[in-house]
């Protein structure tokens, strides 16, 4: 699978590394900004994420939380908007509803409800992604729910690079980010440059250039659009690969000019299919490229099921590089 | 007896006034539709925020709820720029964006009133737990009504604030009715055993005395300030008028009976006027000076409000984004 921006004789660093690094960087930059969450001082989170941040900042800054979604989410709310820059650890996606209030009710409308007056300068960190065979309530990629809500900005980083520069993107920005990380993705490695750097909202990253069709992917998906770019290639057809890295704001010129260019796009999330993410940048694609698309814009999701239990169902609902491929291959066989 | 002197005794009656002054506007500006959507009036509850806000500094912070305009005013907005957000006007505290329940006034401390029950108390105790990382003296006040006390959000909030020793004090305005529901067929057990379950001292005011409810509130605020930690204040009161200004036939909820003697015997601005009269702190004459005085306030805040302009189209999608 290539990775255009991990150069050979780069530092190499996880995805879990990776975002440890920005968290890091960014606290010893700016004393404002500090960790809330469940279990992610000592523990580092399950995910080992933070491990070793409560050494570095101690617990005044990396903040052990009871199990209280909401609270410590409306804690985070009240402390952004009085001078603080808070990250605040939600360990499940799936556990975003028990926040939504503080979230899509108080984050998302403070800065408008006010008249421009307040900021809520809060990162949301939590995690998506299937097929950990954690079953309906672990498992779910809920980044759809948040990009529905103005006034919150949706990161998604698929690659290490990524995480790190979106990460501190996030941190700076004055409004409320949630950032996504596949759980899976954490042991991912990639080239990551020890400097500081930031990585734009709103600018998508073309991870794989082509010619025939364009896969438009997020997060866990865009490792399978990578796969189903070299499967492809093998057939002779040329997938340019394109990861929007923020949902919102969106990148549309980038993904319109890319459709442009191939005529045909598939766009791959791992979030469920129906009103979601897929959808909107269709739609996007749609209404931008209409008049030099050579086929309909499809949309590959995760099943409209509650994500089962066992791997001979779970493996069904995810987008695999095969199907991918698939569908790609007979996209461009009806090439007029 | 009190402890509050004469002067300040006085400076709350007309905080008060200006509030229930307000109010009665507001009140006229629904029912001559020269405001667009409903208010949920403040007044009967008056010596609650006037009280509480009198033991606070401009930068002590508070949050406010849907019926938010007497905290607002309280804590020391300015009535023009609040007839105008409620007006929806550019001049208005939110620039017209967030009407009668979203004053925010962040000079002042105002976090914002706001339109979910129990919404604000992870902002308030965020607020504390800034100030506590802050390393200021700060506190945080957040108001809520006795309805909040069914939101499971208050309590993952007040056991954090107990844990973390947060300078935060969880004002509960029991004023009887969840909307249009007696608060007994809602909650169960005492209310005073909810604070204390999580070790938070629990104080109870009379919230149609401001004196009393300023005592408490003083006491409690200088305990926060020391990094005692949080406290819990439940002032007894009485929302004189309906849930909303459309709420006008209450009989189904409550008798006419209880709401004459609330407003007869048990209002806060005839309880601290009287009491300011009988202590000889001041005389018929004074009170209907400063009854003149605020009252021209408040005509010349409306018709400022009335007249000025509603914010340009362009408006829409600005304060989106920071």
């Amino acid at each position: 699978m290539s990775m255009p921006e991990a150069k050979v004789d780069e530092r190499q660093l996880t995805m879990a590394e990776a975002v440890r690094e920005a968290l890091a960087q960014e606290m010893r930059r700016d004393p404002r900004v500090f960790i809330l969450g469940e279990d992610v001082a000592e523990a580092g989170t399950p995910f080992k994420v933070l491990s070793g941040l409560v050494k570095e900042f101690g617990p005044d800054r990396v903040i052990d939380t009871p199990i209280s979604e909401a609270g410590f989410t409306g804690i985070g709310v009240g402390a952004a908007m009085t001078g603080m820059r808070p990250v605040v650890d939600i360990m499940f996606g799936d556990f975003l509803f028990l926040a939504l209030d503080q979230i899509a009710n108080q984050a998302a409308k403070v800065h408008y409800m006010s008249g421009g007056k307040l900021n809520v300068p809060l990162v949301i960190r939590t995690t998506l992604g299937a097929t950990r065979r954690s079953a309906a309530q672990h498992s779910q990629s809920l980044h759809a729910l948040v990009s529905h809500i103005p006034g919150l900005k949706v990161a998604l980083p698929a690659t290490p690079y990524d995480a790190k520069g979106l990460m501190k993107t996030a941190i700076r920005d004055d409004n409320p980010v949630v950032i996504f990380e596949d759980k899976l993705s954490y042991t991912i490695k990639g080239g990551v440059p020890e400097d500081d750097y930031t990585i734009p909202f709103g600018q998508a990253d073309v991870k794989r250039l082509g010619e025939d069709i364009t896969l438009v992917a997020t997060s866990s998906m865009v490792y399978v659009a990578l796969a189903a770019a070299d499967l492809l290639a093998t057939r002779g057809i040329s997938a340019e690969v394109i990861d929007p890295r923020t949902t919102v704001p969106l990148d549309v010129e980038t993904l319109v000019g890319s459709a442009i260019k191939t005529g045909r796009v598939i766009v791959i999330d791992e979030g469920y299919q129906s009103y979601g993410v897929t959808a909107e940048i269709a739609s996007v694609i749609t209404e931008g490229a209409f008049y030099h698309l050579d086929a309909p814009v499809k949309r590959m999701g995760a099943m409209d099921v509650p994500v089962p239990f066992s791997p001979a169902l779970e493996d069904l609902t995810v987008p695999t590089a095969d199907r991918v491929a698939e569908l790609a291959i007979n996209l461009c066989r009806k090439r007029s | 007896m009190t402890s509050v002197d004469g002067g300040r005794g006085l400076a709350m009656y007309g905080a008060m006034l200006r509030i229930r002054l307000f109010e009665e506007q507001v009140n006229e500006l629904y029912t001559s539709a020269k405001m667009p959507g409903l208010a949920h009036l403040y007044i009967g509850e008056e010596g609650v925020a006037v009280g509480v806000c009198s033991a606070l500094r401009d930068d002590d912070y508070i949050t406010s709820t849907h019926r938010g305009h007497g905290h607002c005013l309280a804590k020391g907005a300015r009535v023009d720029m609040m007839f105008a957000e409620l007006l929806g006007k550019e001049a208005g505290y939110c620039r017209g964006k967030g009407g009668s329940m979203h004053i925010a006034d962040q000079e002042k401390g105002n976090l914002g009133a706001n339109a979910i029950v129990g919404g604000s108390v992870g902002i308030a105790t965020g607020a504390a737990l800034s100030i506590k990382q802050r390393g200021t003296d700060q506190v945080a006040v957040c108001f809520f009504g006795e309805g909040a006390l069914g939101q499971g959000v208050l309590y993952e909030c007040m056991n954090i604030a107990s844990l973390w020793k947060l300078p935060v004090i969880y004002v509960c305005e029991n004023n009887l009715y969840n909307e249009y529901t007696h608060y007994l067929e809602t909650t169960a057990g005492e209310i005073a055993a909810r604070p204390a379950a999580f070790g938070i001292p629990f104080r109870e005011a009379d919230g149609q005395d401001v004196r009393d409810v300023f005592k408490s509130a003083e006491a409690l605020v200088k305990e926060a300030r020391a990094g005692r930690g949080p406290s819990f204040l439940m002032c007894r009161t009485y929302r004189h008028r309906g849930h909303h200004v459309g709420d006008v036939d209450r009989s189904y909820y409550r008798s006419k009976d209880e709401e004459r003697l609330w407003a007869n015997d048990r209002d806060p601005l005839k309880i601290l006027a009287q009491a300011l009269i009988s202590e000889g702190v001041a005389d018929a004459v004074a009170f209907d000076r400063l009854e003149e005085e605020v009252r021209t306030q408040i005509q010349d805040g409306a018709q400022f409000a009335i007249e000025a302009p509603y914010p340009d189209s362009s408006e829409v999608a600005t304060d989106v984004y920071a």
